[in-house]
């Protein structure tokens, strides 16, 4: 089991009063509300806790990457990859992820992420996303040809990684006459890539494809089990059995010494209006072309406000009784996480500790208790239902370097 | 609505299928719809179609045409059209581009200046407003969008209906992810295209909505500058879409304007 801890960076200084006037807190919402006297000490306040992280054992630190919102102040994940990667020793530098999409140059991405690998001495996981819809409108790039150019920034920087340049790169989205990048990463074949998701199920069948670990992020326990059925049904046909290795899962876990001041931060994971990932403007979150063709109905009648979000908009109490939400001190958070390991199974395991306006003091005592008190019980289980992550299981990094393949993939092919 | 009967047919154009509405007799005239698509009928259609033979393709992409993947730019629309006319052995039409319909007619027309009767642009994109930007689809709601090519709300109303169906919902979605596949950067102009307008000879009428809040108006007179045959109406209380604003209007604009 690899057990990590998560934060969004929440920029918690921005005025409520401002976000709820305005009716939304993302992309369009000003960033005169973004104070950088607050930004800096948050920053430093996360690299605290990541350094605390470290120290009480915990296997590795998630990091991601939003743009003009409060709920993520992260505007780009390889810096505090490279922060990490020279601050601590131990530690996996968890990067859920880059989004390619944004990327102009996938090239840069790959020279970024192969010195994050060098100087942290070995210790990347370069997880991709295809980032949300915000975010191709809040970097200007084309919604469209989202899923297209995942796969092929995806491509070009595996190529950049495991050939040797110089060659030449032309593709539909991305055209490259020279690919000679001089830093490449330490980990071989490449650093390992877990690529997360919430509904796209195109992302999921892409993810089994290429045998990257896919990380459900806070999915109710049964979305979680429709996604491993979904992944595992596609690694059959591409030849191998899915198992703990291939499974993630982030969930919001705030601990304390106190029942009640747990449940009263952990109501600061739905501290933006109720919407984690701040309230947005549907046409925002999901510009067309971005999505599945499956879900244009869906979403075009949330759009109009004629259905609910198909991405699921539940009360706090209802996400504390579906366990999307855990709240409480080490024994209590223990056991409902084991309910969770029981039934979904994962080899990878984010806890999501402090959201929101959770005190630094707070957070900090979430972090020390993560890694003292429940890790150490939560190993102990995985060790009992034998879920061992992509490590220890040594599984490969990608398709291609699996030795174990089933003859039906010649088949599927 | 005027009783005319219009025939569709499926024309293949560069490879691409085309749905193609075709009404009337009379000197050839090419319609391009916005970039919201197209109703099947409409008033303006059908006024135009009692004095002319009138095409009204659905773009590629668009309402029902088939989306070519392939596809990058409006001006590759514009040569999709021009192959299309070549197709059914029209020469010499008069172009009649509604909003992003008028970018592809000004395309069409810097692309062939001696196969071209006149050319009537309403509320164009495809040129850099000098002042103010044209509004953001991807930022907008379907709804606020539609009821932002119009000033009096009503006309939308008898359009669209008060509460468009979800599937007319669903085309807008449509015809929103084809318009970026093709227009997102720089968003719904070219830069080139007023440099390679003064090869038009052909008369040209650039007709605006005064109260046009999708295109400024500003972009009407740098259309007027760039044709060099060009004049301009302005159509008074009126917004973006004033084919389906003031049909009538628009329809006695472009007769008088082709006689």
């Amino acid at each position: 089991m690899h057990l990590m801890y998560f934060t969004e960076q929440p920029m918690s200084a921005y005025s409520e009063q401002a976000g709820r006037d305005f009716g939304a807190t993302a992309l369009m919402f000003s960033n005169k509300h973004f104070d950088p006297v607050a930004g800096s000490r948050l920053y430093n306040n996360y690299i605290e806790q990541y350094m605390l992280a470290e120290e009480v054992g915990i296997d590795g630190i998630m990091l991601n990457e939003h743009h003009n919102a409060p709920f993520c102040m992260q505007a780009k994940a390889n810096i505090f990859a490279a922060i990490l990667a020279g601050m601590t020793k131990k530690v996996k530098i968890v990067m859920l992820g880059n989004p390619l999409p944004l990327a102009e140059n996938p090239i840069r991405l790959a020279e970024e992420l192969a010195m994050i690998d060098m100087i942290s001495k070995g210790r990347l996981v370069s997880g991709f996303v295809r980032g949300g819809g915000q975010e191709q409108l809040a970097t200007g790039v084309n919604p469209a040809f989202n899923r297209e150019r995942f796969e092929e920034a995806h491509d070009l920087i595996v190529k950049a990684w495991t050939q040797t340049g110089p060659f030449r790169y032309e593709g539909t989205h991305y055209q490259h006459r020279v690919v000679n990048p001089w830093a490449v990463p330490l980990q071989k074949p490449y650093p390992r890539v877990w690529i997360p998701g919430v509904i796209s199920k195109e992302t999921i069948v892409w993810a089994a494809q290429q045998r990257y670990p896919y990380i459900a992020l806070n999915t109710s326990i049964e979305q979680t089990k429709k996604i491993w059925e979904l992944y595992d049904q596609v690694a059959l046909q591409t030849g191998y059995v899915g198992g703990p290795e291939n499974r993630g899962y982030l969930i919001q876990v705030h601990i304390s010494d106190n029942e009640e001041k747990a449940i009263e931060n952990a109501r600061q994971f739905r501290w933006m209006q109720g919407e984690f990932t701040g309230l947005a403007h549907p046409v925002w979150s999901t510009p067309s072309g971005y999505g599945s063709p499956t879900n244009r109905r869906a979403f075009v009648e949330f759009a109009a406000g004629r259905a609910i979000n198909p991405r699921g908009n539940t009360s706090f109490e209802q996400q504390m009784a579906d366990l999307r939400i855990i709240a409480g001190t080490p024994k209590t958070v223990v056991a409902k996480l084991k309910r969770i390991l029981e039934e979904t199974r994962p080899g990878i395991l984010a806890l999501w500790g402090n959201d929101g306006r959770v005190s630094q003091e707070d957070s900090l005592t979430c972090v020390r208790l993560m890694g003292t008190e429940v890790f150490p019980a939560i190993r102990e289980i995985a060790k009992s239902l034998d879920l061992k992550s992509p490590f220890e299981s040594n599984a490969p990094v990608h398709l291609n370097y699996s030795t174990d393949l089933k003859k039906s993939r010649v088949a599927a092919e | 609505m005027a009783d005319v009967d219009w025939a569709t047919s499926t024309v293949e154009a560069a490879g691409t299928k085309l749905h193609v509405m075709r009404a009337g007799r009379g000197r050839p005239l090419l319609v391009l719809h916005h970039e919201t698509g197209t109703l099947d009928r409409l008033p303006f259609y059908d006024a135009l179609a009692a004095k002319y033979d009138v095409l009204v393709p659905h773009h590629p992409g668009f309402s029902r045409s088939e989306r070519p993947d392939w596809m990058r730019s409006a001006r590759d629309i514009a040569v999709i059209y021009r192959g299309l006319l070549s197709e059914l052995k029209v020469s010499n039409a008069t172009l009649v581009g509604l909003g992003f319909g008028g970018w592809i007619a000004a395309e069409m027309a810097s692309m062939a200046p001696s196969d071209l009767a006149k050319l009537v642009l309403v509320g164009a994109m495809g040129i850099k407003p000098p002042q103010g930007d044209i509004l953001d689809l991807a930022i907008t709601g379907y709804i606020d969008y539609a009821r932002a090519g119009f000033h009096d709300q009503k006309a939308f109303d008898k359009v669209y209906g008060a509460e468009p169906s979800n599937d007319q919902l669903e085309m807008w979605d449509v015809c929103r992810e084809m318009s970026f596949r093709i227009a997102w950067k720089p968003y719904m102009y070219s830069q080139t295209l007023p440099h390679l307008l003064r090869s038009v000879r052909a008369p040209a009428l650039v007709v605006w909505g005064d109260e046009d809040k999708v295109v400024p108006p500003s972009a009407a007179k740098r259309y007027v500058e760039a044709l060099p045959h060009a004049k301009l109406e302005i159509v008074k209380g009126c917004g973006h879409c004033v084919d389906m604003e003031q049909p009538e209007a628009l329809a006695k604009l472009v007769t008088n304007f082709i006689a």
